[in-house]
């Protein structure tokens, strides 16, 4: 802050509080040369005024008030650039970007200044900071077996992932089910944890344009005998015989490609649904499924915890 | 002193006013007056863009729709809440804000950091039926969003009167802006506005 906006603020404050002390003191003496508790020759209706001093109560609280007031002044900020004798802030102040936060952060610490946020984050630091890496010295899938983690893990998967996955973890149209065993980009504890960092981008293209409406109807069908349900062999047939495009992602078998995060289409588990109907409109206005990516803001041993929850889903012991 | 009467200001309307103005006022004059002058409100952090002209679009909805009647914009500084959505908010994330939608109630959870939290096709869903994704929700569904279509009419006038108030869009920003949201739905705008939230502060920190 300017010197003269800081020069600003202290002025009015101390003004406002002297001018107040003055009023309070100047009200406190009794200019009317009537004595107290007598009349003030006023009446209005048979009402009369009586030159009553001011309560007492009222004018100690006023008094404790400016003690009060100045107090905090001299202890907090508050008057312009002056840090108040505690140095204490409720945050660290004018910060531009994630360095400069974590750099005020440090230079506060240093410095001794109490910074109330960094403090409640520090002390959290203290005390979690051990549990949390513990956790991380052990792999994802030993973690699975862990109470504790698993408590945690689950308490972060409903406040993080739930929105999408459901709070039973068994997802939605879109969402994956986290509880069955069928994995689009691999259910490896090393698969999960990058699929929770870095996020995954789904990408089934539209085939409108390139076939007809029923060349798509023949492929749903072809698509839907490949995990075994009946289907009208004619279309089943004319289906397959374009299936060499699909073939490209899903594999020649259609038991998909987790590279590409390609679904398996021979187990009977359907994302966007498994009527022919939702395989026609897959098929037809492509599919673009998004995990984003955590690590910025969950970091990485929250997420290796999350891991092990999710991984420990399905894989019971 | 003493010759001052208290009867004056009791019996003169107009020196009453003129005092009492004076005296409410002050409080403002300390406290408010100043931060218009600080650099440290009215500098952008690093790395903040504008919104785009569909992103704008989505804002307006936002408010039209009074989102922020339920959602607030501001993350406080404590654990409790940048633990739930990140880092505090910050007073150079919101200087190009006409107005700032920080509010003070959450019905709803805060949407400060919300852009990148969740894709595109969740926020779809949601906002047609916030059920289908989140059973115990209470939020109204917005499925009519998906139905209407901009047509960008206003959409650069809008971006102009932004740069009067200090957004730094560019004139070809301005030129493109009818046809960058021509056609789109409100549902897209409103999306857009969403996925934008609080990410110039990650994506700056490279």
């Amino acid at each position: 802050m300017s010197s003269f906006w800081s020069a600003w603020i202290i002025v009015l404050t101390l003004a406002t509080l002297v001018v107040l002390i003055w009023l309070l003191r100047w009200n406190m003496k009794n200019y009317t040369h009537i004595e107290e508790g007598q009349e003030m020759d006023h009446e209005f209706d048979g009402i009369v005024e009586l030159n009553n001093p001011l309560p007492k109560w009222w004018t100690y609280l006023f008094w404790a008030c400016f003690v009060w007031g100045f107090l905090y002044l001299a202890l907090y900020p508050g008057l312009g650039n002056f840090n108040g004798l505690l140095d204490w802030k409720s945050s660290n102040q004018d910060i531009r970007s994630l360095e400069e936060s974590r750099q005020a952060m440090k230079e506060a610490h240093e410095k001794g200044m109490i910074v109330e946020y960094d403090r409640a984050i520090r002390s959290a630091e203290e005390k979690y900071g051990p549990i949390f890496e513990a956790f991380a010295q052990q792999p994802v899938n030993e973690l699975a077996k862990n109470e504790d983690a698993l408590d945690v893990g689950q308490r972060l998967f409903l406040q993080n992932c739930a929105q999408c996955h459901g709070s039973n973890a068994m997802g939605g149209q879109g969402f994956p089910n986290l509880t069955d065993n069928d994995w689009l980009y691999g259910g490896e504890p090393d698969d999960i944890k990058t699929t929770l960092l870095q996020g995954r981008q789904g990408n089934m293209p539209a085939f409108s344009g390139q076939f007809s409406d029923k060349q798509i109807t023949e492929l749903a069908n072809y698509v839907a005998s490949l995990s075994g349900r009946k289907r009208d062999a004619d279309l089943v047939q004319a289906g397959k015989a374009n299936f060499a495009v699909c073939s490209a992602c899903h594999g020649q078998d259609g038991k998909g490609n987790q590279q590409l995060g390609a679904p398996n289409l021979t187990d009977n588990v359907w994302l966007y649904g498994g009527s022919i109907n939702k395989i026609e409109e897959t098929l037809k206005h492509g599919r673009n499924g998004v995990m984003p990516a955590w690590k910025n803001i969950l970091g990485e041993d929250k997420i290796h915890v999350i891991s092990a929850y999710v991984y420990s889903l399905s894989n019971e012991e | 002193m003493s010759r001052f009467k208290h009867e004056f200001v009791e019996k003169n309307l107009g020196w009453l006013s003129i005092l009492m103005i004076i005296a409410v006022s002050i409080g403002g004059l300390v406290e408010i007056t100043p931060l218009i002058f600080q650099k440290q409100v009215n500098e952008p952090i690093k790395g903040l863009e504008p919104y785009s002209a569909l992103e704008l679009e989505g804002r307006d909805i936002y408010i039209r729709e009074g989102c922020n009647n339920c959602h607030s914009q501001m993350i406080r500084p404590f654990r409790a809440e940048t633990e739930r959505y990140g880092h505090y908010s910050l007073a150079g994330e919101h200087v190009w804000e006409f107005p700032h939608l920080w509010g003070s109630k959450r019905t709803g959870p805060d949407l400060a950091r919300v852009g990148g939290r969740y894709s595109d096709e969740w926020h779809y869903v949601h906002l047609m039926n916030p059920r289908n994704v989140v059973p115990e929700s209470n939020m109204p569904a917005f499925s009519w969003l998906a139905e209407n279509k901009l047509t960008g009419e206003y959409t650069a006038k809008k971006m102009e009167v932004m740069r009067t108030l200090g957004v730094p869009y560019k004139d070809e920003d301005i030129a493109g802006a009818k046809e960058a949201v021509q056609g789109e739905t409100e549902m897209d705008a409103l999306i857009a506005y969403l996925q934008s939230l609080g990410t110039a502060l990650q994506r700056a920190d490279k």
